[in-house]
């Protein structure tokens, strides 16, 4: 079965040299797009994760009694949400990572810095989307009413548990259409880690079609559908969890 | 006395509390003002803040090196008409043609994706989907990589330029997006409009062209404004093509400048800072333009 | 300080001279009102009377400038006041039910012993199961607050109260915000709280029912008491004119 398909791949680019779906059929090429793949989902896996902690947090410290941790919190937002994302990986890589120590390699002589290129793209991208996430959150938060914590504070909650209890579950239920479309948007977004030569998808396919330009439509056409695919998941996943969440009688 | 307590200066409210109205609509409709709405609502201080970080920082890192503060921002200063002039020019050509191809095609594929023939719609449906669903980057690499290089006008051979490859690439995304913002727009005028319309003996077309487009036009410039700040936004993606724009000659200039390290945070906060100032006074104009269009509208 | 201090023979609650302003805004003006164990009270008067106030000032909801508020023997005014203690004692029913709406009308009425008190949880069924059923509302336990109608909604939220075992109860007009076919069943469960000896607070607009159920009435307006007695006297021979103002014009 898998050799009619591989056999198949290779009968097309013999009678059409344009459309060598070289990755099909040559292991080497397939494992490249795989460990791409993998570092794709690898970095949309820690980005989301690492943004919805930033969002979570962040959204807490707006609420803060003291003006300089809201001011700061805000300054935050301010300057990651209006630079291009692709800049501040660039900034934060070249300009922040000349300043991150370097420990010595195992070999002895090669010096690795203590974060990687991974570690800088992560860290770029979960502060872009979480600056969005903080944003996200504390409208969720606003939209709890006022008199519906006062009821938990008149049964006698503390504030920490009128939070827990009350709060954050229904904010987060609130919050789930925008921060659905931050997330989807994060992802797509991890594909500017080719700035920074971090190998996920693009930059494997990127390597493919140089070593093998027949092989440049098929990978076009393969980044395209991964992409349609990896999103189509997050957005149906997170639409069955908001599903899950919706609470009987309220909202349509 | 501008506070109010439910009962005492203001009547006391009688509806459920469910929730309140959720504010942070954010990307989710696609005629959001989100974006702009921040820019817009910048405080003063984050003028001076963000200069201030880009002067500050280096101090820190420069401070035991022997290349001087101030010898990295006269490099800057020396280079600063460079990388503008040829640099970021192109970003502002690049984004302002992306959407002027993005926008027309954009309409017309939004017009079809409320046209009531199937055959028109869901292609028109499927076509937003996917180009609204894929990174820009990836649009972009495909679209400078397919195609030619050339193409021959009338006998001529012409080589078509790189950013207006990118031009190509950027106006995908863009022609989606807008897509989605006018069948928001028309979706959005009450249905009894259309029916109105229809009881006048108004057909479709006529309809959609004398009623209904007339009256989301407005609606339509605040978030078609606040897709050309996101696409700007976009345009420094095009120096991974080796389109000569803002971040290429940046590298160059610092390349040029034997590559020193000091010089990263200057060149690349100087990025930073031009397309936040080149930004703020498109969302300021957008978040104008929607207060007035909200007054008139009610 | 503390509740064994207190003398069952003394009232349960105490409000002295309470005055209360919302920044220029002066709402009570020094309201003095005494209610005995096992006394309804109903509160009434003009919108804006300061009457909402006082009985969320009661539950340490607002805080008051000068004056004192005790319930049994705890001193609401005290900055260093238990609010927990308070809060055990007092149970309080809202305009607007303020239902947590993510949970069920079950776990609405758990909620507040298990994570407040931190009582075992089989414990807290039970007795919220027999709550749900004494205000008559069988069979839905499993039920969203946004499945249910107003009058529902509002019988879940005194069950919830009443879960915490309090020994008072406030009600700040909770019928104004329901449909009137509605506000009769909350109406029945309130009296059946009363006639069982639950000392009750209650800020209302509904005379006849104040006039049933009430031992004391008194009447606010302006952020003072005007007049007060029991129903009888009250509602038939009132002596302040904006009394008889007031009842002209509700009656």
């Amino acid at each position: 079965m898998l050799e009619l398909f591989t056999q198949f791949f290779v009968d097309l680019a013999d009678n059409h040299p344009r459309w060598n779906f070289i990755f099909f059929y040559e292991p080497r090429q397939w494992a490249r797009i795989v460990k791409g793949l993998q570092y794709t989902l690898v970095l949309s896996f820690a980005c989301v994760i690492f943004s919805v902690i930033i969002g979570v947090v962040g959204a807490w410290l707006q609420g803060s009694p003291s003006v300089w941790v809201r001011r700061c919190v805000q300054g935050y937002i301010q300057f990651f949400r209006n630079t291009p994302p692709f800049v501040q990986l660039l900034f934060f890589y070249f300009a922040l990572g000349q300043f991150t120590p370097s420990v010595t390699g195992p070999d002895g002589w090669t010096e690795i810095p203590i974060i990687s290129n991974v570690g800088w793209a992560i860290i770029s991208l979960s502060f872009f989307a979480g600056a969005f996430n903080v944003e996200i959150f504390r409208s969720g938060i606003e939209a709890v009413p006022e008199s519906t914590q006062e009821a938990a504070d008149a049964l006698g909650f503390s504030r920490l548990q009128t939070y827990t209890e009350v709060v954050l579950p229904l904010a987060f239920r609130v919050s789930l259409p925008a921060l659905n479309n931050n997330l989807v948007n994060l992802v797509k977004t991890t594909t500017q880690a080719i700035g920074i030569a971090v190998p996920e998808l693009l930059y494997q396919c990127v390597s493919i079609w140089n070593d093998y330009p027949s092989a440049l439509y098929p990978t076009m056409l393969l980044l395209f559908v991964s992409f349609i695919v990896l999103v189509g998941i997050l957005v149906l996943g997170m639409s069955r969890w908001e599903r899950a969440m919706r609470i009987p009688g309220y909202g349509g | 006395m501008n506070q109010s307590i439910p009962g005492i200066n203001k009547k006391a409210g009688t509806d459920l509390p469910v929730l309140k109205p959720y504010r942070g609509g954010i990307v989710h409709a696609p005629d959001n003002l989100l974006f702009s709405r921040w820019l817009a609502d910048l405080p003063v201080w984050f003028w001076w803040a963000l200069p201030l970080l880009i002067v500050v920082w280096p101090g820190f890192a420069l401070a035991a090196s022997n290349y001087s503060m101030s010898q990295a921002f006269a490099a800057l200063i020396k280079w600063i008409p460079f990388i503008v002039m040829d640099g970021f020019l192109y970003n502002v050509i690049i984004s302002f043609f992306a959407m002027l191809i993005g926008t027309v095609t954009g309409v017309v594929l939004g017009l079809m994706q409320v046209s009531p023939l199937r055959l028109i719609r869901y292609p028109a449906k499927f076509l937003t989907q996917s180009f609204r669903n894929s990174p820009w980057l990836v649009l972009l690499f495909i679209v400078l990589l397919a195609l030619p290089f050339e193409v021959e006008i009338g006998g001529e051979i012409i080589r078509i330029p790189d950013w207006m490859k990118a031009v190509f690439g950027l106006c995908l995304p863009v022609m989606a997006n807008i897509s989605e913002v006018v069948r928001g727009a028309i979706i959005s005028v009450p249905s009894g409009q259309w029916e109105a319309a229809e009881s006048l003996a108004y057909s479709r077309h006529q309809t959609l062209w004398q009623i209904i487009l007339p009256q989301c036009f407005k609606r339509m410039i605040p978030p078609w404004m606040n897709w050309y700040a996101i696409l700007t936004m976009a345009t420094p993606l095009c120096s991974l093509l080796g389109v000569e724009e803002l971040i290429t000659l940046s590298r160059q200039a610092i390349e040029a400048e034997n590559n020193r390290p000091e010089l990263l945070v200057p060149f690349y906060g100087f990025a930073l800072l031009i397309f936040f100032a080149y930004c703020y006074p498109i969302a300021r104009a957008t978040i104008a333009l929607e207060r007035r269009y909200a007054v008139k509208l009610q | 300080m503390n509740a064994t201090q207190w003398d069952p023979t003394r009232p349960i609650i105490s409000i002295v001279d309470v005055h209360k302003s919302f920044g220029d805004l002066e709402v009570l003006k020094g309201v003095s009102i005494d209610v005995m164990k096992g006394e309804v009270i109903c509160i009434i008067g003009p919108s804006g009377s300061g009457k909402s106030t006082l009985i969320r000032c009661i539950n340490a909801l607002n805080d008051i400038q000068s004056g004192s508020i005790t319930v049994e023997g705890l001193e609401v005014h005290d900055a260093k006041l238990d609010k927990l203690a308070l809060r055990r004692k007092v149970g309080m029913v809202f305009q607007q039910y303020n239902l947590f709406p993510h949970k069920t009308a079950l776990e609405n009425v758990m909620m507040a012993p298990i994570k407040v008190l931190k009582e075992p949880r089989d414990e807290v069924e039970t007795r919220a199961r027999a709550l749900i059923k004494k205000v008559r509302l069988e069979g839905k336990e499993d039920s969203y607050p946004g499945e249910l109608s107003g009058g529902q909604q509002q019988r879940v939220a005194i069950a919830r109260s009443l879960a915490m075992n309090p020994d008072v109860m406030l009600f700040d007009e909770v019928t104004a915000a329901l449909d009137p076919e509605t506000v009769k069943e909350v109406l029945v469960t309130i009296k059946d709280l009363a006639e069982e000896g639950m000392t009750c607070l209650l800020v209302t607009h509904e005379m006849g029912f104040a006039r049933e159920i009430a031992d004391h009435i008194y009447f606010t307006d302006r952020g003072v008491i005007v007049e007060h007695g029991p129903p009888e006297t009250f509602f038939d021979d009132a002596k302040d004119p904006r009394t008889r103002e007031f009842l002209s014009q509700i009656l």
